[in-house]
């Protein structure tokens, strides 16, 4: 099962503006080598353009925070979505 | 227009309820906030719960329709290869009759939904959708209430317990504990996987009501100091696994794809087979230890449950001390009302409850645990792999004498984990849980 069907599986209430945003993406293609983002997180949120620039899906965020304090610049700006909107679980 | 009370409490978890309760009960005007749309929306954890904290709270919860999934009646811990691995379990009838309730799953989103109804039933009350942005402080520095992301969303309280969980945006922002380093916390998936009730029953030997909890070290972690965990609930399975954040960066693992090899895992694949994957959730855990407990007290606030680091990794005890840490908080704000003091000092006795319960003298007992996994790799590597295939051997029947497999599979392990560092890692291992 890849990480798109399992982000499916969930219940999302996706607000208009992002809750994450990389500061300076100059640093992400300058000084950062081995881009943690791209792969320690469990939604895959950062991916990688064509460009080399990293984009930040943040629709299907799980908000455990782990690019926030795992980005070795902390070139991530992270906030909680706005009360009320984010992922919704259904068990827990 | 600014709302005030006597008690602020950000996050309706454990923690959090626990303490409303308390304070409730007591007459005490408390609010709660909580970002999600209702408690526990956002809320997670491995799946068990545990009944003597809870009744320390609600006594008599089991009446009270408390969403209960199973009763653990056998926990098994496997220690697991690539292809296999060693079990040990332990059932015991006295949890199915006396001791019933003592550990049991749930499903956080209907657990904390129900436990603060308990809270709203005594008078709390409970505001959701509401995300505190930030901390007020009057003139003098003191904090005075919790600014929120409503319209006019200020609210202000005499004293403030911060019982918002591990990951706290809010903590990093104020600064009223540090933000955790990567390597003290770990990154934990979840999924939900539905089967129908007896199959789970048949497939784990237990009744309907009854459940098991596995808790799985070795190499499914990957090399990473971590651990995974399949809980019983009434019609699903908890499937976890989790690694140190900072070994999945240095491992560059993918938490999704670790699940994915964990559930074709041999042992763990006969016993989700056929299930439905229902959710998907992440979370950290507070891995950091004894050493790494903020300072839980200061002028107007106390902080409490995984936000203080309050967890024990070896037993997997979280929610329980989440919730007599916010019982002990609520009894040390009960105090300070009464003396009208909310300094530092006045405070300062929620620290030596904490010392005098349980929860800090188990994380102190078990201080040396963290570093003892962030030392012994091995544990997670090599180790699980040559003891796989010493058993492999020793029970294979091939005509080979037993006198060569042994002396065959003491030179494998050897080659891997040299004698002197079994050595350290047995003394290290017993050091640090004595």
């Amino acid at each position: 099962m890849n990480i798109e069907d399992k982000l499916f599986l969930n219940r999302f209430q996706v607000d208009d503006t992002s809750h994450l945003r990389i500061v300076d993406p100059k640093l992400c293609l300058e000084e950062c080598r081995d881009q943690p983002c791209l792969y320690l997180c469990p939604a895959r949120v950062y991916t990688l353009e064509q460009d080399g620039r990293i984009n930040a899906a943040y629709e299907g965020c799980l908000e455990c925070g782990s690019c926030r304090i795992g980005c070795p610049e902390l070139n991530i700006e992270w906030r909680f979505p706005r009360g009320g909107y984010g992922v919704r679980h259904k068990f827990g | 227009m600014t709302e005030s009370c006597e008690v602020a409490i950000v996050g309706a978890g454990p923690a959090g309820i626990s303490a409303a309760c308390i304070l409730a009960d007591q007459g005490v005007e408390t609010v709660v906030l909580e970002r999600g749309e209702f408690p526990g929306s956002k809320n997670i954890s491995g799946g068990v719960l545990y009944g003597h904290d809870l009744a320390g709270i609600i006594p008599d919860f089991a009446r009270q329709d408390c969403p209960i999934e199973r009763n653990i009646v056998e926990s098994r811990v496997w220690y697991a290869s690539d292809e296999g691995g060693f079990s040990l379990a332990y059932r015991d009838a006295i949890f199915k009759e006396e001791r019933r309730l003592n550990v049991f799953t749930v499903g956080r989103a209907r657990f904390d939904r129900w436990f603060a109804r308990q809270a709203e039933k005594k008078g709390a009350l409970v505001v959701c959708g509401t995300l505190a942005t930030d901390l007020l402080r009057n003139k003098a520095g003191r904090l005075g209430g919790v600014r929120t992301d409503r319209e006019l969303g200020d609210l202000k309280a005499r004293v403030i317990l911060l019982a918002d969980g591990i990951n706290s945006p809010l903590a990093a922002k104020t600064g009223f504990r540090p933000d955790p380093a990567p390597e003290h916390v770990a990154l934990a998936v979840k999924e939900i996987i539905e089967l129908p009730e007896e199959i789970i029953s048949e497939r784990f030997n237990v009744s309907d009501e009854d459940g098991v909890s596995i808790e799985i070290l070795g190499s499914v972690t990957r090399g990473m100091n971590g651990v995974g965990a399949l809980y019983t609930n009434k019609k699903s399975l908890s499937l976890v696994i989790g690694g140190n954040l900072r070994d999945f960066a240095e491992l560059k693992l993918k938490p999704y794809e670790l699940i994915e090899e964990f559930k074709a895992h041999p042992m763990v694949a006969s016993l989700i087979k056929d299930g439905v994957p229902r959710e998907y959730m992440a979370h950290w855990l507070p891995e950091g230890g004894y050493e790494h407990v903020p300072r839980l007290f200061g002028d107007g606030y106390l902080i409490a449950g995984d936000s203080g680091m309050l967890f024990n990794a070896l037993h997997r005890e979280g929610s329980n001390m989440a919730m007599v840490s916010g019982k002990l908080a609520a009894e040390t704000i009960l105090q300070a009302l009464k003396k009208d003091d909310f300094s530092e000092e006045s405070l300062s006795i929620y620290q030596e409850k904490l010392k005098e319960s349980f929860v800090l003298k188990d994380l102190k007992k078990y201080r040396r645990f963290p570093g003892f996994l962030r030392k012994h790799r091995e544990i997670f590597t090599d180790l699980p792999l040559s003891l796989s295939m010493a058993a492999r051997d020793m029970l294979t029947v091939d005509g080979v004498d037993k006198k060569t497999k042994q002396s065959r599979s003491w030179k494998m392990i050897k080659s891997k984990t040299p004698l002197l560092r079994l050595a350290r890692l047995l003394f290290n291992a017993w050091r640090s849980v004595k």
